[in-house]
């Protein structure tokens, strides 16, 4: 018998644990933002009303209570948004107290700076607006939601990850990352990427959502949406067009794995409308979140490398 | 016991460490249908077996080269147990990645192609995992289909192997070998039947089964702090905590404590994780204390149990693991980023270098190069409460890094912690 075969009974990539690595996780990503405040002078937390940076928020909040959050958040605005995202962003801001950087595609398209592309996603285009940003406020520290789970490239980032003066992530120089202890250190004009996240799989960052009553954007669960195929994903109309020749609309019950700019995000055929049934379906998924439901990531071999590389998130 | 074991791969270059962790994945069903069908896209392999390594080569120059740059963690579970694996480079350049996967290790996995044995790779490998007390090892002796399932090649290289580590100080029963085709799935994670004359575990059945070390909370208290925490809010007007990751031991609510370097004595009076008092915390918690006076601490103090404090230092001995191509120049300025605390610090000798091959000290190299292992003489501009990293790993650990470019120049371990039995090479 060839291993391949095996009938062995073994789980998807997830983890099985109770409770206890929850706190681990949660006790890790803790203590890496503490050690940013305690490291840098003008962090700032990425935060765009997903599920990730939702949950960098929340861990946020944990850290220096009773104190407020230390940072502001820094939104990368495409332009496509789902208006359920927008009216939660505005809300979480409210709720702790944060200061918003809203950073926009938009502009940079109306003024030039940036053309829309032709096949209309915008993902890639954040990149400009986002350094720029990180440049303007003269941020030092950037935290991303990133997870190593995510994706090929992704699982070679550092938790503290050096950026050029361009923002540019070099791979092949990165440091070394010895036990718990994190180098920070940078020359005036270079950033660190900050992932508190990393070691988390998707369903620890659902377990955890579950554990922590944490609030998402109603467009995380099932409901009934027009949507059209594309590419193997189901699309649905907006700003930012709608279903070209051929493609045909129809009504389906669909949630959303990522929340990411509306051109290229697509939904997950589900009806799981409650936590528990989320939690089900991640953990019977077959596919990786940004597979089932990136296009920007399915461009090329090396799409988020390559993005990365530039400067994105 | 927990029930998360994190583990890192070394071994050579093209022993098939990439190939194994695929395999491990592939075989527990950890890989994801979008992910095997962009490895079957990408592989070129001449038997149209899709090629594995793929799985974790994920930079386009690792593909292209066919090579591991960096360190590439994976997530997979299976259901006993859930593993963090990072599976290092083997190239000597990239030997700092090696000790970046070893450095949280609680086991490591040792490749070797069963053609060539162990090489001076393995046992450059070997001694990092000694000196960072990875307190597990696994020879996995790799393409043993190469060498037609052969019993003999096997016994001479796992010998080998074991007279090395006994060398380095791993006790018998803390190394493993097994005998694995990464590719064809021999004793991966299933049984082979084509070498009959072995009956060890599987791997995966070792991974699954070897007792895991927890964090030592018999160890005495060690807190560094990374920040203070005062809100000076309406409702919390005289909150004051030291927010930080107990680094070391336990500490209950009236413990009392000494606060390095000045060595002030308080009593612990609350232990918060956000708004959960807690009656103690434990190695590997986030928590802030609450003290009983007002001592003025700030980011970089040690909170430490009263009656086990180290004495703070300013000269002390150390080992280095050299990770930087920039080769060491005693008595240049340098940083050590000790727990929370960076001080400027200066290496005043090099007083020996270890020659990976016989295990002896070669004594006053003048300097340590890229991938040596060293003991040095470091001066600090302020004192440090270090404790020796065979007792306390947590506080006996340091990096030393370039005050100019920023770079993490070398892994740094307080004492003498690698303790090796010289062998004639
Ligand atoms: N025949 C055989 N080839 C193997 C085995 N494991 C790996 N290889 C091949 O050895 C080469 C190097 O493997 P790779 O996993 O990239 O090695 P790494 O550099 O240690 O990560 C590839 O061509 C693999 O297909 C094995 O068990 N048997
Ligand atoms: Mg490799």
């Amino acid at each position: 018998m060839t291993a391949t075969e095996s009938g062995v009974e073994l789980r998807s990539a997830a983890s099985p644990a109770g409770t206890d690595q929850l706190d681990v996780l949660e006790s890790e990503a803790i203590h890496v933002m503490r050690e940013v405040a305690g490291e840098f002078d003008r962090p700032v937390i990425l935060f765009s009303g997903g599920k990730d940076s939702m949950l960098l928020v929340h861990l946020a909040h944990k850290a220096f209570w009773p104190a407020p959050i230390p940072f502001p958040v820094l939104h990368v605005d495409t332009g496509h948004n789902f208006d359920e995202v927008i009216e939660f962003r505005d809300a979480v801001v409210e709720r702790y107290g944060l200061t918003l950087e809203v950073a926009s595609v938009q502009d940079y398209i109306d003024d030039g700076r940036l053309s829309e592309r032709a096949d209309g996603t915008r993902n890639p285009l954040q990149t400009t607006p986002l350094l720029d940003a990180i440049a303007d406020h003269r941020h030092d520290a950037v935290f991303g939601g990133g997870r190593r789970d995510e994706e090929r490239a992704r699982a070679k980032e550092r938790i503290f990850s050096l950026r050029t003066a361009f923002g540019a992530w070099e791979p092949s120089r990165q440091r070394p990352e010895l036990w718990n202890l994190y180098n920070g250190r940078h020359k005036p004009g270079e950033h660190v990427r900050v992932f508190p996240l990393s070691n988390w799989t998707e369903l620890d960052v659902w377990r955890y959502i579950q554990r922590e009553e944490i609030d998402l954007p109603t467009i995380y669960y099932a409901h009934t949406r027009d949507v059209f195929a594309r590419d193997g994903m189901w699309l649905t109309s907006g700003p930012w067009g709608g279903p070209r020749d051929g493609e045909e609309v129809i009504t389906k019950s669909v949630r959303y794995r990522t929340v990411g700019d509306g051109s290229c995000t697509g939904a997950v055929e589900s009806t799981a409308t409650t936590l528990d049934e989320v939690l089900a379906e991640v953990r019977e998924s077959r596919l990786t979140e940004r597979g089932a439901t990136r296009a920007d990531d399915r461009l090329s071999e090396a799409a988020m490398e390559d993005r990365k590389k530039e400067g994105y998130f | 016991m927990t029930d998360l074991l994190r583990l890192a791969t070394a071994g050579s270059v093209d022993d098939g460490k990439s190939t194994l962790v695929g395999r491990l994945l592939y075989d527990t069903k950890s890989v994801l249908a979008d992910q095997l069908e962009a490895v079957e896209r990408a592989s070129k392999s001449a038997d149209g077996e899709p090629d594995l390594s793929l799985l974790v080569d994920g930079l386009r120059s690792e593909r292209e080269q066919g090579i591991t740059i960096d360190v590439a963690y994976r997530y997979f579970a299976t259901p006993r147990r859930s593993f963090v694996l990072a599976d290092t480079p083997g190239h000597v350049q990239y030997t700092r990645n090696t000790v970046t996967g070893a450095s949280t290790a609680q086991l490591a996995v040792l490749l070797v192609d069963a053609r060539h044995g162990v090489v001076e790779q393995t046992r450059r490998h070997a001694a990092v995992m000694a000196l960072l007390r990875v307190p597990r090892l696994v020879l996995a002796v790799n393409k043993i289909d190469l060498v037609d399932y052969d019993e003999a090649t096997y016994l001479t290289i796992a010998k080998e192997f074991r007279d090395h580590t006994a060398a380095l100080g791993y006790g018998e029963d803390t190394v493993v070998t097994i005998p694995v085709s990464a590719k064809k799935g021999d004793n991966v994670v299933l049984a082979s039947d084509r070498t009959p004359w072995y009956d060890g575990p599987t791997l995966l059945d070792h991974l699954e089964s070897v007792p895991v070390d927890g964090p030592d909370d018999t160890a005495p208290f060690r807190f560094p702090v990374q920040t203070v925490i005062r809100p000076r809010s309406a409702e919390y007007p005289d909150y004051r905590g030291y927010a930080g990751l107990v680094a070391a031991g336990s500490v209950s609510v009236g413990d009392e404590v000494v606060v390095l370097p000045d060595g002030q004595r308080t009593t612990v009076e609350g232990i918060d994780r956000y708004t959960s008092a807690l009656d103690s915390a434990s190695a590997g918690d986030s928590v802030v204390l609450r003290l009983a006076h007002d001592l003025g601490i700030a980011r970089g103090a040690v909170i430490t149990a009263a009656g086990s404090a180290p004495d703070p230092v300013t000269e002390f001995t150390a080992t280095l693991a050299w990770l930087h191509d920039k080769p060491l120049t005693p008595g240049r300025r340098l940083l050590v980023k000790h727990g929370t605390h960076t001080v400027q610090a200066m290496i005043t000798a090099v007083e020996d270098r270890l020659d990976i091959q016989t295990l002896a000290l070669d004594a006053d190299p003048g300097t340590l190069e890229i991938n040596d292992i060293g003991h040095v003489a470091i001066t600090v501009a302020e004192p440090l409460p270090l404790d020796d990293y065979d007792t306390v790993a947590a506080t006996g650990s340091f990096l030393v890094i370039d005050p100019q470019a920023g770079d993490t120049l070398a892994a740094g371990l307080v004492g003498r912690p690698l303790v090796t039995t010289p062998v004639d090479a």
